[in-house]
Protein backbone atom coordinates (compact mmCIF):
# COMPACT_ATOMS: atom_id res chain seq x y z
CA UNK A 1 0.00 0.00 0.00
CA UNK A 2 1.06 3.60 -0.45
CA UNK A 3 2.08 5.62 2.59
CA UNK A 4 -0.24 8.48 3.49
CA UNK A 5 1.55 11.74 2.67
CA UNK A 6 2.71 14.05 5.42
CA UNK A 7 1.41 17.60 5.92
CA UNK A 8 2.68 20.41 8.10
CA UNK A 9 1.69 20.52 11.76
CA UNK A 10 0.75 24.17 11.10
CA UNK A 11 0.80 27.07 13.57
CA UNK A 12 -2.10 25.92 15.77
CA UNK A 13 -1.06 22.49 17.05
CA UNK A 14 -0.68 23.53 20.69
CA UNK A 15 -4.22 23.00 21.99
CA UNK A 16 -4.37 19.60 20.31
CA UNK A 17 -0.89 18.20 20.92
CA UNK A 18 0.58 20.04 23.91
CA UNK A 19 -2.43 21.67 25.59
CA UNK A 20 -1.21 21.69 29.19
CA UNK A 21 2.08 23.34 28.32
CA UNK A 22 0.12 26.12 26.59
CA UNK A 23 -2.49 26.28 29.39
CA UNK A 24 -5.46 24.96 27.44
CA UNK A 25 -8.08 23.05 29.35
CA UNK A 26 -7.23 19.59 28.00
CA UNK A 27 -4.84 16.92 29.21
CA UNK A 28 -1.52 16.27 27.44
CA UNK A 29 -0.21 12.80 26.67
CA UNK A 30 3.38 14.03 26.88
CA UNK A 31 5.31 17.08 28.01
CA UNK A 32 8.85 18.37 28.40
CA UNK A 33 9.19 16.54 31.70
CA UNK A 34 10.04 12.88 31.19
CA UNK A 35 11.23 12.00 34.67
CA UNK A 36 9.84 11.69 38.17
CA UNK A 37 11.73 11.78 41.44
CA UNK A 38 11.86 7.97 41.21
CA UNK A 39 13.45 7.79 37.77
CA UNK A 40 16.90 6.22 37.85
CA UNK A 41 19.77 7.89 36.07
CA UNK A 42 21.50 11.24 35.90
CA UNK A 43 18.92 14.06 35.78
CA UNK A 44 19.62 16.42 32.92
CA UNK A 45 17.97 19.35 31.18
CA UNK A 46 18.15 19.72 27.41
CA UNK A 47 17.68 23.23 26.10
CA UNK A 48 17.97 24.89 22.76
CA UNK A 49 16.38 26.93 20.05
CA UNK A 50 15.24 26.10 16.53
CA UNK A 51 16.79 28.58 14.10
CA UNK A 52 15.57 29.38 10.60
CA UNK A 53 17.66 30.25 7.55
CA UNK A 54 17.84 33.89 8.66
CA UNK A 55 19.04 33.03 12.14
CA UNK A 56 15.74 33.77 13.83
CA UNK A 57 14.51 31.56 16.66
CA UNK A 58 11.32 29.78 15.58
CA UNK A 59 8.51 30.19 18.15
CA UNK A 60 6.05 27.72 16.64
CA UNK A 61 8.06 24.51 16.36
CA UNK A 62 7.20 21.28 18.13
CA UNK A 63 10.06 19.04 19.19
CA UNK A 64 9.62 15.40 20.19
CA UNK A 65 12.27 13.20 21.75
CA UNK A 66 12.51 9.42 22.09
CA UNK A 67 15.14 7.84 24.27
CA UNK A 68 16.27 4.83 26.24
CA UNK A 69 16.46 4.83 30.02
CA UNK A 70 19.56 4.74 32.22
CA UNK A 71 19.92 0.99 31.58
CA UNK A 72 19.74 1.37 27.82
CA UNK A 73 16.19 0.03 27.55
CA UNK A 74 13.36 1.40 25.46
CA UNK A 75 9.87 1.07 26.93
CA UNK A 76 11.24 -0.43 30.15
CA UNK A 77 8.69 -2.64 31.86
CA UNK A 78 10.16 -2.16 35.33
CA UNK A 79 9.68 1.61 35.63
CA UNK A 80 7.36 4.44 34.72
CA UNK A 81 9.92 6.07 32.43
CA UNK A 82 8.20 6.43 29.09
CA UNK A 83 11.15 7.92 27.21
CA UNK A 84 8.97 10.19 25.07
CA UNK A 85 8.77 13.96 25.36
CA UNK A 86 7.02 16.70 23.42
CA UNK A 87 7.54 20.44 23.76
CA UNK A 88 6.43 23.45 21.74
CA UNK A 89 8.73 26.46 21.45
CA UNK A 90 5.87 28.93 21.93
CA UNK A 91 5.85 29.27 25.72
CA UNK A 92 9.48 30.15 26.48
CA UNK A 93 10.38 33.86 26.07
CA UNK A 94 13.47 32.88 24.07
CA UNK A 95 11.54 30.27 22.05
CA UNK A 96 13.56 27.45 23.57
CA UNK A 97 12.55 23.82 23.83
CA UNK A 98 13.23 22.51 27.32
CA UNK A 99 13.27 18.84 28.34
CA UNK A 100 13.77 17.58 31.88
CA UNK A 101 14.92 14.01 31.48
CA UNK A 102 17.71 11.60 32.36
CA UNK A 103 20.80 10.81 30.36
CA UNK A 104 20.18 7.60 28.43
CA UNK A 105 22.65 4.73 28.52
CA UNK A 106 24.20 3.19 25.45
CA UNK A 107 21.92 0.98 23.31
CA UNK A 108 23.29 -1.90 21.24
CA UNK A 109 26.83 -0.55 21.36
CA UNK A 110 25.84 2.86 20.05
CA UNK A 111 26.91 6.02 21.84
CA UNK A 112 24.23 7.40 24.17
CA UNK A 113 21.83 9.42 22.04
CA UNK A 114 18.29 10.72 21.78
CA UNK A 115 16.10 10.57 18.68
CA UNK A 116 14.67 14.00 17.89
CA UNK A 117 11.70 14.70 15.61
CA UNK A 118 11.10 18.26 14.40
CA UNK A 119 7.72 19.64 13.33
CA UNK A 120 6.70 23.18 12.46
CA UNK A 121 4.69 25.44 10.21
CA UNK A 122 6.61 25.51 6.94
CA UNK A 123 7.84 21.95 7.30
CA UNK A 124 5.59 19.79 5.12
CA UNK A 125 7.30 16.63 6.33
CA UNK A 126 8.84 16.26 9.78
CA UNK A 127 12.61 16.01 10.12
CA UNK A 128 14.56 13.39 12.08
CA UNK A 129 17.83 14.06 13.82
CA UNK A 130 19.80 12.76 16.80
CA UNK A 131 21.27 14.38 19.87
CA UNK A 132 24.62 13.09 21.19
CA UNK A 133 26.48 14.18 24.34
CA UNK A 134 29.68 16.23 24.46
CA UNK A 135 31.07 14.25 27.40
CA UNK A 136 30.98 10.96 25.46
CA UNK A 137 33.87 11.66 23.11
CA UNK A 138 35.18 8.09 23.01
CA UNK A 139 31.75 6.55 22.48
CA UNK A 140 30.86 9.15 19.88
CA UNK A 141 33.95 8.30 17.87
CA UNK A 142 32.84 4.66 17.59
CA UNK A 143 29.17 5.31 16.91
CA UNK A 144 27.83 3.65 13.75
CA UNK A 145 25.42 6.45 12.89
CA UNK A 146 27.76 9.35 13.66
CA UNK A 147 30.40 7.64 11.54
CA UNK A 148 28.18 8.18 8.47
CA UNK A 149 28.18 11.95 9.07
CA UNK A 150 30.87 14.10 7.42
CA UNK A 151 33.48 15.10 10.00
CA UNK A 152 32.81 18.82 9.70
CA UNK A 153 29.09 18.37 10.40
CA UNK A 154 29.28 16.04 13.42
CA UNK A 155 29.35 18.98 15.83
CA UNK A 156 25.78 19.87 14.81
CA UNK A 157 24.58 16.73 16.59
CA UNK A 158 26.50 17.13 19.84
CA UNK A 159 24.85 18.84 22.79
CA UNK A 160 27.25 20.75 25.03
CA UNK A 161 27.31 19.78 28.68
CA UNK A 162 27.17 22.67 31.16
CA UNK A 163 27.18 22.50 34.94
CA UNK A 164 24.82 25.18 36.20
CA UNK A 165 23.19 26.05 39.54
CA UNK A 166 20.03 24.33 38.26
CA UNK A 167 21.96 21.14 37.47
CA UNK A 168 23.38 19.56 34.34
CA UNK A 169 22.20 21.32 31.19
CA UNK A 170 22.90 20.17 27.66
CA UNK A 171 22.71 23.05 25.23
CA UNK A 172 21.81 22.18 21.66
CA UNK A 173 20.33 24.35 18.91
CA UNK A 174 18.61 22.92 15.86
CA UNK A 175 19.58 24.87 12.74
CA UNK A 176 17.22 24.36 9.81
CA UNK A 177 19.39 25.84 7.05
CA UNK A 178 22.82 27.14 6.14
CA UNK A 179 26.47 26.59 6.98
CA UNK A 180 25.76 25.23 10.46
CA UNK A 181 22.66 23.31 9.36
CA UNK A 182 21.89 20.43 11.69
CA UNK A 183 22.30 17.02 10.14
CA UNK A 184 18.91 15.52 9.36
CA UNK A 185 18.58 11.83 8.60
CA UNK A 186 16.52 9.90 6.11
CA UNK A 187 15.26 7.51 8.75
CA UNK B 1 17.54 0.07 2.19
CA UNK B 2 14.98 -0.37 4.92
CA UNK B 3 11.78 -2.08 3.87
CA UNK B 4 9.71 0.68 5.41
CA UNK B 5 11.73 3.66 4.20
CA UNK B 6 9.95 6.99 3.89
CA UNK B 7 8.48 7.09 0.39
CA UNK B 8 9.63 10.40 -1.07
CA UNK B 9 7.43 9.87 -4.12
CA UNK B 10 4.38 10.54 -1.94
CA UNK B 11 5.63 12.88 0.80
CA UNK B 12 6.00 16.58 0.03
CA UNK B 13 9.52 17.97 -0.39
CA UNK B 14 10.94 20.22 2.31
CA UNK B 15 11.27 23.19 -0.03
CA UNK B 16 8.04 24.10 -1.82
CA UNK B 17 8.32 27.86 -2.51
CA UNK B 18 4.59 28.35 -3.22
CA UNK B 19 4.18 27.66 0.50
CA UNK B 20 6.22 30.61 1.66
CA UNK B 21 7.07 29.40 5.15
CA UNK B 22 9.14 26.58 3.65
CA UNK B 23 11.68 29.01 2.19
CA UNK B 24 13.65 29.69 5.38
CA UNK B 25 12.68 26.54 7.25
CA UNK B 26 13.36 23.72 4.78
CA UNK B 27 16.59 21.81 5.37
CA UNK B 28 18.86 22.65 2.42
CA UNK B 29 21.46 19.90 2.64
CA UNK B 30 20.69 16.34 1.56
CA UNK B 31 19.39 14.01 4.27
CA UNK B 32 21.89 11.41 5.42
CA UNK B 33 20.53 7.87 5.00
CA UNK B 34 20.34 5.93 8.25
CA UNK B 35 20.09 2.18 8.72
CA UNK B 36 17.60 1.44 11.44
CA UNK B 37 18.81 0.47 14.89
CA UNK B 38 16.86 -0.39 18.01
CA UNK B 39 16.29 3.34 18.43
CA UNK B 40 14.27 3.41 15.20
CA UNK B 41 12.49 0.06 15.59
CA UNK B 42 10.97 1.14 18.92
CA UNK B 43 8.60 3.94 19.83
CA UNK B 44 6.28 5.28 22.50
CA UNK B 45 3.14 3.31 23.27
CA UNK B 46 -0.03 5.16 24.19
CA UNK B 47 -3.04 2.93 24.74
CA UNK B 48 -6.55 3.26 26.13
CA UNK B 49 -5.22 4.70 29.40
CA UNK B 50 -4.28 7.91 27.57
CA UNK B 51 -7.82 8.60 26.41
CA UNK B 52 -10.61 10.16 28.49
CA UNK B 53 -14.36 9.54 28.17
CA UNK B 54 -15.30 12.23 25.64
CA UNK B 55 -11.91 12.59 23.99
CA UNK B 56 -13.21 11.12 20.72
CA UNK B 57 -16.37 13.24 20.69
CA UNK B 58 -15.58 16.85 19.84
CA UNK B 59 -19.29 17.69 19.88
CA UNK B 60 -19.22 17.01 23.64
CA UNK B 61 -15.71 17.63 24.96
CA UNK B 62 -15.92 21.42 24.77
CA UNK B 63 -19.47 21.98 25.92
CA UNK B 64 -20.09 24.84 28.35
CA UNK B 65 -23.71 25.89 27.92
CA UNK B 66 -25.08 24.15 24.83
CA UNK B 67 -24.30 22.25 21.65
CA UNK B 68 -21.54 23.38 19.30
CA UNK B 69 -22.76 24.98 16.07
CA UNK B 70 -22.19 23.50 12.64
CA UNK B 71 -22.68 20.30 10.72
CA UNK B 72 -22.10 17.19 12.85
CA UNK B 73 -19.93 14.58 11.15
CA UNK B 74 -18.50 11.16 11.93
CA UNK B 75 -14.88 10.77 10.83
CA UNK B 76 -13.66 7.20 10.87
CA UNK B 77 -11.08 5.06 9.15
CA UNK B 78 -8.46 2.38 9.55
CA UNK B 79 -4.80 2.79 10.35
CA UNK B 80 -2.84 0.26 8.27
CA UNK B 81 0.79 -0.49 7.60
CA UNK B 82 2.24 -0.65 4.09
CA UNK B 83 1.50 -4.38 3.97
CA UNK B 84 -2.18 -3.66 4.65
CA UNK B 85 -2.16 -4.95 8.21
CA UNK B 86 -4.24 -3.04 10.76
CA UNK B 87 -2.29 -1.15 13.42
CA UNK B 88 -4.20 -1.88 16.61
CA UNK B 89 -4.24 0.07 19.83
CA UNK B 90 -2.41 3.08 18.44
CA UNK B 91 -3.13 6.65 19.46
CA UNK B 92 -4.76 9.06 16.99
CA UNK B 93 -4.76 12.77 17.88
CA UNK B 94 -6.76 15.39 15.97
CA UNK B 95 -7.29 19.16 16.06
CA UNK B 96 -9.28 21.49 13.86
CA UNK B 97 -11.02 24.82 13.39
CA UNK B 98 -14.67 25.28 14.34
CA UNK B 99 -17.55 25.51 11.84
CA UNK B 100 -16.78 29.19 11.25
CA UNK B 101 -13.14 28.51 10.38
CA UNK B 102 -11.70 29.76 13.67
CA UNK B 103 -9.17 27.91 15.82
CA UNK B 104 -9.32 28.24 19.57
CA UNK B 105 -5.53 28.77 19.50
CA UNK B 106 -4.57 32.09 21.08
CA UNK B 107 -2.47 33.07 18.05
CA UNK B 108 -5.38 32.73 15.58
CA UNK B 109 -6.66 36.25 14.93
CA UNK B 110 -9.06 35.41 12.09
CA UNK B 111 -12.15 37.57 12.36
CA UNK B 112 -14.65 34.74 12.70
CA UNK B 113 -16.46 33.78 15.90
CA UNK B 114 -15.21 31.31 18.46
CA UNK B 115 -17.80 28.76 19.51
CA UNK B 116 -18.04 28.66 23.32
CA UNK B 117 -19.08 25.01 23.07
CA UNK B 118 -16.36 23.76 20.74
CA UNK B 119 -12.76 23.09 21.68
CA UNK B 120 -11.53 21.34 18.54
CA UNK B 121 -9.04 18.83 19.93
CA UNK B 122 -9.54 15.12 20.45
CA UNK B 123 -7.90 11.72 20.58
CA UNK B 124 -8.73 8.04 20.47
CA UNK B 125 -7.08 4.65 20.20
CA UNK B 126 -7.62 2.24 17.29
CA UNK B 127 -9.53 -1.01 17.86
CA UNK B 128 -8.62 -4.58 16.90
CA UNK B 129 -9.20 -3.78 13.23
CA UNK B 130 -7.11 -0.63 13.35
CA UNK B 131 -10.25 1.51 13.23
CA UNK B 132 -10.64 4.91 14.85
CA UNK B 133 -13.84 6.96 15.05
CA UNK B 134 -14.44 10.59 15.97
CA UNK B 135 -17.64 12.58 16.23
CA UNK B 136 -17.04 16.21 15.42
CA UNK B 137 -18.22 19.33 13.57
CA UNK B 138 -17.24 19.97 9.97
CA UNK B 139 -14.46 22.57 10.11
CA UNK B 140 -14.79 25.81 8.14
CA UNK B 141 -12.34 27.26 5.64
CA UNK B 142 -10.23 30.18 6.79
CA UNK B 143 -8.00 32.83 5.22
CA UNK B 144 -4.24 32.93 5.76
CA UNK B 145 -1.43 35.21 4.71
CA UNK B 146 0.53 33.03 2.31
CA UNK B 147 -0.56 34.95 -0.80
CA UNK B 148 -3.36 37.39 -1.72
CA UNK B 149 -6.79 35.92 -1.02
CA UNK B 150 -5.35 32.65 0.29
CA UNK B 151 -7.83 30.28 1.97
CA UNK B 152 -7.13 26.94 3.57
CA UNK B 153 -9.56 24.22 2.46
CA UNK B 154 -11.64 22.56 5.18
CA UNK B 155 -9.35 20.15 6.98
CA UNK B 156 -8.72 18.19 10.15
CA UNK B 157 -5.15 17.77 11.45
CA UNK B 158 -4.12 14.21 12.35
CA UNK B 159 -1.19 12.95 14.42
CA UNK B 160 -0.28 9.24 14.40
CA UNK B 161 2.26 7.09 16.22
CA UNK B 162 2.04 3.60 14.69
CA UNK B 163 4.40 0.83 15.65
CA UNK B 164 7.67 2.71 16.06
CA UNK B 165 9.15 6.20 15.88
CA UNK B 166 9.73 5.92 12.10
CA UNK B 167 5.95 5.54 11.70
CA UNK B 168 5.35 8.96 13.20
CA UNK B 169 3.08 10.96 10.91
CA UNK B 170 1.38 14.32 11.10
CA UNK B 171 -1.00 15.02 8.25
CA UNK B 172 -4.26 16.71 7.29
CA UNK B 173 -7.54 15.21 6.12
CA UNK B 174 -9.51 17.09 3.47
CA UNK B 175 -13.09 16.79 2.22
CA UNK B 176 -14.20 15.54 -1.21
CA UNK B 177 -15.04 18.14 -3.83
CA UNK B 178 -13.52 21.09 -1.98
CA UNK B 179 -12.89 23.81 -4.61
CA UNK B 180 -10.10 25.32 -2.49
CA UNK B 181 -7.83 22.27 -2.85
CA UNK B 182 -6.58 23.36 -6.25
CA UNK B 183 -5.37 26.69 -4.80
CA UNK B 184 -3.82 25.38 -1.58
CA UNK B 185 0.00 25.13 -1.65
CA UNK B 186 0.07 22.90 1.42
CA UNK B 187 -2.08 20.29 -0.33
CA UNK B 188 -0.47 20.93 -3.71
CA UNK B 189 2.97 20.37 -2.15
CA UNK B 190 2.17 16.65 -2.15
CA UNK B 191 3.23 14.93 -5.39
CA UNK B 192 0.22 14.79 -7.66
CA UNK B 193 -0.20 11.03 -7.71
CA UNK B 194 -0.56 10.92 -3.92
CA UNK B 195 -2.81 13.91 -3.26
CA UNK B 196 -6.04 11.92 -3.38
CA UNK B 197 -4.79 9.94 -0.37
CA UNK B 198 -5.44 13.01 1.79
CA UNK B 199 -9.06 13.41 0.72
CA UNK B 200 -11.66 11.62 2.82
CA UNK B 201 -14.59 9.86 1.20
CA UNK B 202 -18.23 10.46 1.95
CA UNK B 203 -19.52 7.14 3.30
CA UNK B 204 -23.24 6.60 3.68
CA UNK B 205 -22.63 3.57 5.90
CA UNK B 206 -20.86 5.79 8.43
CA UNK B 207 -23.67 8.32 8.65
CA UNK B 208 -25.90 8.29 11.71
CA UNK B 209 -29.47 8.70 10.44
CA UNK B 210 -31.14 11.92 11.58
CA UNK B 211 -27.91 12.95 13.30
CA UNK B 212 -24.58 13.15 11.43
CA UNK B 213 -22.95 12.62 8.02
CA UNK B 214 -20.03 10.19 7.73
CA UNK B 215 -16.58 10.45 6.15
CA UNK B 216 -14.02 7.68 5.87
CA UNK B 217 -10.29 8.43 5.99
CA UNK B 218 -7.83 5.52 6.00
CA UNK B 219 -4.20 6.18 6.87
CA UNK B 220 -1.23 4.06 5.85
CA UNK B 221 1.87 4.21 8.05
CA UNK B 222 5.24 2.68 7.37
CA UNK B 223 4.90 -0.28 9.71
CA UNK B 224 7.59 -2.61 10.97
CA UNK B 225 10.79 -3.17 9.11
CA UNK B 226 10.13 -6.61 7.65
CA UNK B 227 13.78 -7.40 7.04
CA UNK B 228 15.61 -6.30 10.19
CA UNK B 229 18.52 -8.69 9.67
CA UNK B 230 19.65 -6.79 6.62
CA UNK B 231 20.44 -3.91 8.91
CA UNK B 232 23.01 -5.71 11.00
Amino acid sequence: MTQTPSQTVGPYFAYGLSPQQYLYNHTSIASGNLRTSNTQGEPITIKGRVLDGQGNAIPDAMIEIWQADAKGQYNPTDSDFKGFGRFGTGTDPEAQFIFQTIKPASVDGQAPHITVVVFMRGLLTHAYTRLYFSDETAENQKDIVLSTVPEERKNTLIAQRQETPEGIVYQWDIVMQGEQETVFFDV
Amino acid sequence: MNHNQRDWEVHPPYLYPDYKSTVFRAPSKPLIPMKHTLSESTGPVYGQESVGKYDNDLTKNGIRNGEPLGERIVVSGRILDIDGRPIKNTLVEIWQANAAGRYIHKVDQHNAPLDPNFFGGGRCVTDENGRYTFMTIKPGAYPWGNHPNAWRPNHIHFSLFGSNITNRLVTQMYFPGDPLLQYDPIYQGVPEKARHLLVSQFDLSLTQPDFALGYNFDIVLRGHNATPFENQ
